[in-house]
């Protein structure tokens, strides 16, 4: 677009523009990050000194193990259930045709628009009627509902730019439908599953509503949170945050570069199922 | 393709259907029956009494709340969606492949990062004599509340909702035909009427479903009202986590979470149909 239209003062503008955007969305997590290394208790400028007491006492504090403890049983449990489940809606929706399909793929992809103090409200009403709320298998049960929309939203991409002709030529060459699965299908979602175990995962570490509701007295690290700031001002927040953020992080991290990496070169990919394209 | 149902195909189907059945369909429906069920000497017995309806309906509070939330949640869609635009437009148009890759993938991560701790955190910002009114200070300005008023309570919410409003203004942008718009310089006419006849009519089912997103998600947070908007007069979704949490009075709180699910679909069809309605004379 080399024309009359074209003026470097506006295009600055807005790159700057975007670049305020990401300073507005990134800083929380970055003063978070500097305040939790803050001597003082009561966060300000300019800042007291540096230190690891915040650090120190989130450490000794058995309550923030106990909710660790928690938040990777139900992280670790969650994203292999929900990634399963997932997989399995995104491969039907890939490969079969049936009455009331699209009812089938709307139940798989609605839980997240539905908001999280209805869905906890939902599910605590429903699980304490028939005595399952109160426990860790609560959250874990709330949490794949949740995450399962994810995975299967991300397998589904990934079959999507699959050539549906691959499956067939496994079978034709005398494979079964399991073998077909074992050999072609699984190889080549591979990164995306990994991918969906990440990205549940780091769903499930940060969900704090849902798990509020049903988790009586075992507590999720998110749960203990907003405990926290129900209490007072405390920098110890910023030191669960900032563990919290690198973890989610590295997460989703990961999960990008392994979908970005394949859906550069889908060539590659088909190469790695032994499947010749042209 | 074979038609007939296989133990095959349904090890992959099934896991799925029965789960969100079980969990998730059968709780919402749960929901409806239990908001006309009575509460005796603190229990919840099974009945179908509409009293819960009739006085939860009847309140000036809910009403007030009510109005306050949905007030919020508009409110939060315009801004976040006009404060959006500009950054997504430049994301599409003007960076390079490369760095609009970065772009992305920068924005997909504060989607999936403690919204709860982001909050927290910009309680640092905004408090009375936090980051901004010491910075402000020095130029002899302030200090100014900004917690505890509806300012914050719009920071909150464009915490939880710019990211993906972003991506998905993005998304559709990036699909625009590139060649209307050099069409429309050819012709001289002007960069902000281009924008405004040419590439938001183009964009605008995604736009608008953007804007349905971040009042969806808005219409049910209750962390923003409460830790940075103070709570007071309250949302719909803190009365729900007040109801839920100081007692049985479960049925109520389902009274309030069916009304809002009510709305939500409301405005969500409004919207998609207007997203979809053909333009024209």
């Amino acid at each position: 677009m080399n024309d009359f239209n074209r003026n470097s003062a506006v295009d600055w503008a807005l790159k700057l523009y975007i670049l305020l955007s990401f300073c507005f969305i990134f800083a929380p997590i970055a003063a978070s990050f500097v305040f939790s290394f803050n001597v003082d208790r009561f966060p300000s400028l300019p800042l007291g000194g540096f230190s690891t007491i915040w650090y120190e006492a989130v450490w000794a504090d058995p309550l923030v193990w106990e909710g660790l403890r928690n938040t990777l049983i139900v992280g670790a449990v969650v994203s292999v259930l929900a990634t399963a489940i997932g997989f399995g809606a995104a491969y039907t929706d890939f490969r079969y045709a049936f009455f009331g399909k699209t009812v089938y793929v709307a139940l798989a992809l609605l839980p997240p628009t539905i908001p999280v103090v209805i869905l906890g409200l939902a599910m605590l009403a429903f699980l304490s009627t028939i005595d399952l709320s109160g426990a860790i298998y609560s959250v874990i049960i709330a949490h794949v509902v949740m995450c399962a929309p994810f995975a299967m939203a991300i397998c589904r991409l990934r079959l999507s730019q699959m050539d549906p002709s691959l499956e067939a030529a496994a079978w034709n060459l005398g494979a079964t439908e399991w073998m077909a699965m074992r050999h072609v299908i699984l190889p080549f979602c591979r990164p995306a599953i990994m991918a969906a175990l990440f990205i549940t995962m780091a769903v499930s570490f940060d969900e704090f509503a849902v798990a509020w509701f049903v988790s009586g007295l075992n507590e999720t690290l998110p749960v203990k949170v907003l405990g926290f700031l129900q209490g007072q001002v405390s920098p110890r927040i910023n030191v669960i945050g900032t563990f919290v953020f690198l973890a989610s992080m590295t997460l989703i991290i990961l999960a990008q570069i392994l979908l970005m990496k394949r859906s550069v070169s889908p060539d590659d990919a088909a190469t790695d199922t032994g499947a010749v394209t042209q | 393709m074979r038609k007939s149902i296989t133990l095959y195909g349904l090890t992959f189907s099934l896991p799925m259907l029965i789960w969100q059945v079980l969990f998730f369909l059968a709780p919402l429906i749960f929901l409806v029956a239990l908001s006309f069920w009575t509460v005796r000497n603190f229990r919840m017995v099974p009945d179908f009494n509409p009293d819960n309806w009739i006085r939860m309906l009847g309140r000036g509070v809910f009403w007030q709340a009510y109005f306050r939330t949905f007030l919020l949640s508009t409110s939060a869609a315009i801004v976040t969606s006009v404060l959006a635009f500009p950054c997504a437009y430049g994301i599409a148009f003007k960076l390079s492949e490369t760095a609009r890759r970065w772009a992305i993938f920068l924005m997909v991560i504060p989607f999936f990062t403690s919204y709860l701790v982001r909050v927290y955190s910009w309680q640092i910002f905004l408090s009375d004599n936090g980051i901004i009114n010491a910075l402000l200070a020095k130029v002899g300005l302030g200090p100014f509340g900004m917690l505890n008023s509806v300012f914050g309570v719009m920071v909150g919410y464009m915490t939880l909702s710019l990211p993906l409003v972003v991506l998905l203004q993005l998304f559709s942008l990036i699909f625009v035909d590139r060649t209307l718009i050099e069409a429309a310089h050819n012709l001289r006419c002007g960069r902000l009427r281009t924008v405004f006849e040419i590439v938001i009519p183009a964009a605008k089912v995604g736009l608008v479903i953007a804007a349905l997103f971040c009042f969806i998600l808005t219409f049910g947070d209750f962390v923003s009202p409460l830790y940075l908007g103070g709570g007071d007069p309250p949302t719909l979704s803190i009365l729900i986590t007040d109801t839920t949490k100081s007692g049985q009075q479960w049925p109520r709180a389902a009274v309030i979470a069916l009304t809002m699910i009510a709305t939500l679909l409301a405005v969500a069809f409004a919207a998609v149909s207007f997203a979809y309605r053909e333009r024209g004379r």
